[in-house]
């Protein structure tokens, strides 16, 4: 049994049924990430100490004979953008370059109440803000599938992390794209649920009505497993949304036959690789012969989203990271005279490039004389945008697109010119702006085997459909 | 150009950010060619358009119900430490670079 390949329920049964330990599971891929992590940076900090008592909390019950929780043994990495108590948390900022959280984020902690063993942070974009992990105040991550290349971002170290078996599944966040397009960079399943579907208490806010918690996994069935697992109501955080709750796992076996997909041309214009365009293109049509009916559907609105995302992001962002003062946590700058240099230097000093080019158009949206313009502007952009799909959703059940424009591209290729970068994001932007579910799959390789992604978006709170969709392709391909 | 070097020197002052003058430089650059980019915007007449500020009022939520009622049920009793304990002084300070065991300590504000 090779212990770092195994999905959530292989991995779950192997401890439950004695064929392994949650502690040769946690050793297994500790080895993996001592081996491996040198070359790819997918974890800033390991926290060996707490997975090694989950562990043991869960070989002892396995012992007793006890039936598992859903993710009993599993090992799993979390982007270091949620608060973990006693562990270093650093949003891959050198701002909170030594933070110790004193409390847990609700998602992680639903995730160890499952039986979910951390064995460290993840590695990301700074303050989740870019689409390649070269934000990074830290270091890079290199794309395991070639290491010339990025992972994507911000999520890039959770999807590579998975990518490489040195984590069973990983949590990401998307604010813009973050989990979906790193999936789909790496070759791994990334899903963002519905806005309020999973808490958002104990993440470090980027925008606020943007923010989504959400897995990346080796499968479909893995990323329904630990949706089911950290879903639902969270009295600490007011916008989780008062839902029951659907079987995600069971959902997904439902049949395909009969559901209407909707494929807006919207997605497949100007820009888009060739070979991913043939690659999506093969997927349709290996959805249609599943029995899935296939609809035009138009988004009309979608060319706006990017600028739209760009100024409500950078807005949100700059009200959020106002917090960061060198005051009660964080880097302080030293040798400074006055409360105003502190404040100032301690910024200058602990936040990176894109973070104060975010911050600078931010609040400069914001600022007296250009708000209609901008802010208000965009934010009657995303009620175009939000409508664009209400539309097409009344017709359909789903809308598949590719996740990302291009696979992964170099490291440095982009880096600097922020708005190339910002289009990298241009097919995943607009689920984040109407808040709607949205998944990518593996859907084949470029000719230099790179991983291609699939998208499919769906309704507000319907994720079973779209893992539903998901994971009849998965099968069938 | 929209975006002058006057311009960053403000909005970096309303930002807390100090800024050097090759990090000014950049920002002039990076801001007008993104705002340029922002621009498509004007293509849309958004007259008749309501803003839309965050999604969680319109789906997930009761819609037989109006304004705050929907989110009913997000309210809590307003008694101390009503969904979990405060933090301890000690904790609170953990994090702070600079903290004398009660307060934060931070260098003068005003100067005399």
């Amino acid at each position: 049994m090779q212990l770092a390949q195994l999905t959530i329920d292989a991995a779950r049964s192997a401890v439950q049924e004695r064929k392994t330990t949650a502690l040769a599971l946690a050793e297994a891929h500790y080895a993996r990430i001592q081996n491996e992590d040198e070359q790819i940076g997918a974890y800033l900090t390991l926290c060996k100490e707490r997975a090694l008592e989950q562990a043991d909390r869960i070989d002892r019950m396995a012992a007793e004979g006890k039936p598992l929780p859903p993710l009993g043994g599993v090992p799993v990495g979390i982007k270091d953008v949620m608060s973990t108590r006693g562990v270093r948390t650093t949003a891959g900022s050198k701002i909170l370059g030594h933070y110790i959280p004193p409390y847990d984020c609700t998602a992680v902690a639903r995730m160890e109440a499952a039986g979910a063993m951390v064995l460290g942070k993840t590695n990301c974009d700074e303050f989740a803000m870019g689409s390649s992990n070269e934000n990074s105040a830290f270091r890079p991550v290199h794309n395991p599938r070639d290491l010339s290349r990025v992972p994507g971002g911000s999520s890039g170290g959770s999807a590579a992390a998975v990518a490489a078996d040195m984590a069973v599944v990983a949590l990401g966040s998307d604010t813009g794209g973050s989990i979906r397009q790193p999936a789909s960079f790496c070759g791994v399943v990334g899903l963002m649920p519905t806005y309020g579907r999973v808490s958002r208490y104990g993440l470090i806010a980027f925008a606020s009505s943007l923010d989504h918690i959400g897995p990346l996994a080796k499968t479909v069935k893995d990323a329904a497993i630990v949706l089911r697992s950290i879903a639902g109501r969270d009295p600490m955080d007011a916008t989780s949304a008062d839902l029951p709750v659907p079987d995600y796992v069971a959902e997904i076996e439902k049949p395909v036959r009969g559901l209407r997909l909707g494929v807006a041309k919207e997605y497949f214009g100007e820009g888009l690789d060739g070979e991913v365009r043939h690659a999506v293109e093969s997927a349709i049509d290996k959805l249609r012969s599943l029995g899935c009916e296939i609809v035009p559907v138009s988004l009309p609105h979608t060319p706006y989203a990017i600028p739209a995302y760009y100024l409500i992001a950078t807005a949100e962002a700059s009200s959020n990271l106002a917090r960061y003062d060198g005051v009660r946590y964080g880097y302080r700058a030293a040798g400074v005279k006055t409360l105003s240099e502190m404040y100032r230097r301690s910024r200058d000093e602990g936040f990176g490039a894109e973070v104060k080019r975010r911050i600078m158009l931010g609040t400069y949206a914001l600022s007296a004389g250009y708000y209609d313009a901008y802010y208000l502007k965009a934010q009657k952009v995303r009620t175009l945008l939000t409508r664009d799909f209400e539309g097409a959703f009344r017709k359909v059940d789903a809308i598949v697109t590719p996740t990302s424009p291009t696979a992964a591209f170099r490291l440095g290729e982009k880096s600097n010119d922020p708005l190339a970068m910002y289009l990298a994001d241009i097919y995943t932007v607009t689920a984040d702006l109407a808040g709607i579910p949205g998944i990518s799959i593996p859907c084949g390789e470029t000719k230099q085997k790179l991983p291609i992604g699939l998208q499919i978006l769906g309704k507000h709170f319907d994720e079973a459909t779209i893992l539903r969709v998901a994971n009849a392709y998965e099968q069938a391909a | 150009m929209k975006v002058t070097e006057k311009d960053v020197a403000y909005v970096a002052d309303l930002a807390n950010l100090e800024l050097s003058a090759p990090e000014r430089a950049g920002m002039v650059r990076d801001l007008n060619s993104i705002l340029d980019y922002i621009e498509r915007l004007n293509e849309l007449d958004t007259s008749n358009v309501e803003p839309m500020a965050q999604v969680s009022d319109r789906y997930g939520v009761d819609e037989s119900k109006q304004g705050s009622e929907r989110f009913a049920y997000a309210s809590r009793e307003d008694v101390v430490e009503g969904l979990r304990k405060s933090l301890s002084q000690d904790v609170a300070l953990a994090n702070a670079p600079d903290a004398d065991g009660t307060f934060f300590r931070v260098p003068k504000v005003i100067e005399r």
